[in-house]
């Protein structure tokens, strides 16, 4: 399948790998697709390896473009067609990609690309205001029993991993998740007002997003999603409190299909070089991220099992018609 | 802390010389970004966020603030003086601004502008200071029903205001609303109008829609009129700075531009765009000149100037007390504080009181440089009317793509840039107005994702709409706007048989 002088040029690369070992990895050129705009998180995480990759010297020199549109289904459809075969490109992407490919019907999907690794991921939380009458993930849960449609649940987008949570939790506790009464908000800040005003009975979003009202006492977080408690926070995890929800909104890095195992190899090699040098340690502790690497085929595994669970939610809740 | 003290102390703080050289790096900066349409500040922090990493915490954000304060500023230059509005902020401000610039009157709507911006940057930086947390009480209480009310005021007044006829007018509007209606659907993440394009899917850029009808249109228009009369620009008639007429013109659209400026400026939703728009319509009513309005009117200049810093002020005061960003620039912003391990909220203003009050105060300073900056400058900026007609159309043809392709470097939005061109063409051609188009596609998807937001939460009650005080009150002063003029005209027409 793919063409003779591509695989002869694969062949040349690893050769070249093999004859001058380490050296040849200073000479990586590099391109990141962020396939948003600039600011987002999948565009920061671009500069952020950018940065990491260089400065640790496992590239020579990275350049970062960005494709905007869509929940990156602009991005990764320009990623597909026009990077294939291509050894020295790669695109971040994330959770939030899987659902928009599914809604948006997107020709091209994540299992086009090929897995290089996840890099970081960021804990879920629910909140409600610090006057609810809803003290823990139980009481919630109960209430979400009692009458589905009564509790609103403020988020991010609609499909985003904000609203599969919201569909996750009502599943888990035994209700109907279909019947989820979520309530899209553009951005942490506008639901942010929306559960300070009590205009909804519950927020979710990434941790660190609320985190600054919470220390305030002007939030009560209800539960974390992750699998045990996070070192240094009183606040419990959602499986402490006997219910298994455990998510997280990872970000991670692909490569474009049709590449050779040798340009598979260069690219996971130089990537998992970077996610463990310094200069990428000092990145994630700057911007606050939690360090989630997990590279090879665990990586696509996992990557398989997302989507699987992702589609389904999003089914379950009539954004994707099966 | 005493607000005074503590403001006192941030000025010691922003008046050091190295702050001092990154607010004048800043305001340059934005200056420069809002001339260019596309460019806008969110994108100029954004990319140099990762460069200021290594300077002090304080110093970048002045330089932040500079910027979006200074690109509210650069908007309007090439808003009067092309018709091409930078950013969407300054589109009210082009309706007049450029009216005045055509009749050589170019200097006094710059200044004005300049002026404006400084009188109203200034009240509402001082309102920062001293309204923040109570501001920001109102601001969260206000919800989804409350702004679908507040969008009814914006749709009335502003759908009322343009046009000689109000068939024009509405037509107008709903070819914007239903622009608007392309891209995913907020709320169910479904695709509408997208008809399979990708592109399509994130909607239709305003900038795209503003440049494409406002400075594209202008630039074919121009060139099919050419060989009937050619229209002698004069660069400057009368007097090149404002006179006792324009101040005494001037004074009072800055002060009520300030006002719907700076409480919809920190509204989480507010943005810059519906204060502009409703500060246009509000003078359009009020003036003692209402022959001028469409020929360019002083007034029509300063109160949306006013209006659009003032709600740049009014964006810091969720972003500061509460860590909200409301604005694209905002959450640059936010992302700004962030990669300094500050989070701004409740918690900031206790923690580093330094930084806080450094940055209220460089804002200040940040509008008095931009004063400075702009104000030698406008005899400079009107020189561009005086290049010849085919030359200065043709650079704002290159000066329009260009922007469209550095927000956006697609196939597709430079064939919407030349579709909405041509659109603009022919509104021109059969007397539409255009400003209610961008007006309806901005304000469209709001309203209608507030409103449903709103029926969700109240599981489908409409009644919500008038139980919030709030949002009762914005219905009502909606309504009494709609009526008024049909009420006036009748008892007009009642007293004249009377007599």
């Amino acid at each position: 399948m793919i063409p003779s002088h591509k695989r002869l040029f694969g062949a040349v690369v690893a050769l070249l790998l093999g004859a001058s070992g380490p050296a040849a990895a200073q000479q990586l050129e590099l391109k990141v697709m962020a396939p948003a705009a600039p600011g987002g998180g999948w565009d920061q995480t671009a500069r952020a390896m950018q940065q990491a990759l260089v400065a640790s010297g496992v590239a020579r020199s990275v350049q970062v473009t960005n494709v905007a549109g869509a929940g990156g289904s602009v991005g990764i459809a320009q990623f597909v067609n026009g990077a294939k075969g291509d050894g020295n490109q790669l695109m971040v992407n994330g959770f939030v990609m899987v659902g928009a490919l599914a809604m948006n019907k997107s020709p091209v999907t994540l299992e086009q690309v090929t897995p290089i690794a996840r890099l970081t991921e960021e804990i879920q939380v629910i909140v409600v205001p610090a006057n609810s009458p809803i003290k823990t993930a139980q009481d919630l849960a109960a209430a979400v029993k009692a009458d589905i449609a009564k509790v609103t649940f403020a988020g991010g987008s609609a499909g985003g991993v904000d609203h599969v949570m919201a569909a996750l939790f009502a599943g888990t506790v035994g209700a109907d998740a279909k019947k989820i009464n979520y309530i899209p908000f553009s951005g942490g800040g506008e639901s942010l007002a929306a559960i300070l005003g009590g205009k909804v009975t519950a927020g979710i979003s990434g941790l660190s997003e609320y985190e600054g009202q919470i220390k305030a006492g002007k939030l009560r977080a209800l539960g974390v999603t992750s699998e045990k408690r996070l070192p240094g926070s009183d606040i419990p995890t959602f499986k402490e409190q006997g219910i298994d929800l455990v998510l997280a909104n990872w970000r991670s890095v692909v490569a474009p299909p049709g590449i050779t195992p040798e340009q598979r190899k260069t690219l996971s090699d130089a990537v998992e070089k970077m996610a463990k040098s310094d200069a990428w340690k000092d990145i994630l502790k700057q911007k606050g991220w939690d360090d989630a690497y997990l590279g090879g085929d665990a990586f696509a595994d996992f990557l398989k099992k997302e989507i699987v669970r992702v589609t389904d939610v999003l089914k379950s809740v009539g954004l994707v018609k099966s | 802390m005493d607000t005074f003290a503590a403001l006192a102390h941030g000025m010691a703080v922003a008046v050091q010389p190295m702050n001092l050289l990154y607010a004048l790096i800043g305001v340059f900066l934005g200056t420069a970004v809002g001339v260019l349409p596309g460019i806008g500040p969110a994108l100029t922090v954004a990319l140099l966020l990762p460069v200021t990493y290594k300077l002090d915490p304080g110093g970048s954000l002045i330089m932040f603030a500079g910027i979006y304060y200074g690109g509210m500023y650069g908007g309007s230059t090439t808003a009067i003086l092309i018709n091409t509005p930078g950013e969407s902020a300054s589109m009210a401000t082009a309706l007049e601004g450029n009216k005045m610039a055509k009749a050589g009157r170019g200097g006094p709507a710059l200044a004005t502008s300049a002026i404006g911006s400084f009188v109203a940057g200034t009240i509402a930086t001082i309102g920062l200071a001293f309204l923040a947390p109570w501001l920001v009480d109102f601001a969260v209480r206000f919800g989804p029903e409350d702004y679908f009310a507040l969008m009814c005021v914006a749709f009335v007044t502003v759908s009322a205001t343009f046009g000689d006829s109000p068939i024009r007018g509405l037509t107008s509007l709903f070819i914007g609303l239903a622009l608007g209606l392309v891209g995913i659907d907020k709320l169910t993440g479904q695709a509408r109008l997208a008809f399979g394009i990708p592109e399509l899917l994130d909607g239709v850029e305003v900038t795209t829609l503003a440049v494409g009808l406002f400075a594209v249109g202008e630039a074919l228009y121009v060139a099919s009129r050419r060989h009937h009369t050619e229209e002698k620009l004069e660069p400057v008639r009368g007097s090149l700075w404002m006179t006792k007429e324009d101040w005494r013109r001037s004074w009072k659209p800055w002060l009520r531009g300030t006002l719907f400026g700076f409480p919809i400026g920190a509204l989480p939703a507010g943005g810059a765009e519906i204060p502009t728009f409703l500060s246009y319509s509000t003078e359009r009513r009020l003036t003692k000149h209402p022959e001028e309005f469409g020929k360019g009117a002083i007034e029509g200049v300063a109160g949306p100037e006013a209006a659009n810093n003032a709600s740049a002020a009014g964006t810091l005061v969720p972003l500061l007390t509460l860590g909200l960003p409301t604005s694209a620039t905002a959450a640059m912003m936010l992302a700004g504080f962030q990669q300094y391990g500050l989070n701004p909220g409740p918690l900031l203003f206790a923690e580093r009181p330094d930084l806080v009050w450094g940055l209220i105060a460089s804002l200040f300073i940040a509008n008095g440089m931009l004063l400075v900056l702009n104000l030698p400058l406008v005899g400079l900026w009107v020189r561009l009317l005086a290049i010849p007609q085919p030359w200065l159309y043709a650079g704002i043809l290159v000066f329009a793509t260009m922007g469209t392709i550095a927000a956006k470097p697609s196939v597709v939005e430079l064939s919407m840039l030349a579709a909405f061109g041509v659109m603009g063409f022919l509104m021109r051609r059969f007397d539409f107005p255009i400003a209610p188009v961008v007006i309806g596609l901005i304000l469209g998807p709001i309203a209608e994702s507030q409103l449903r937001r709103a029926l969700a939460i109240s599981l489908g009650d409409p009644m919500v709409l008038l139980q919030s005080p709030m949002s009762a009150t914005l219905l009502g002063i909606a309504l009494i706007a709609l009526l008024a003029p049909f009420v006036l005209k009748g008892l007009g027409r009642f007293k004249a048989n009377e007599d």
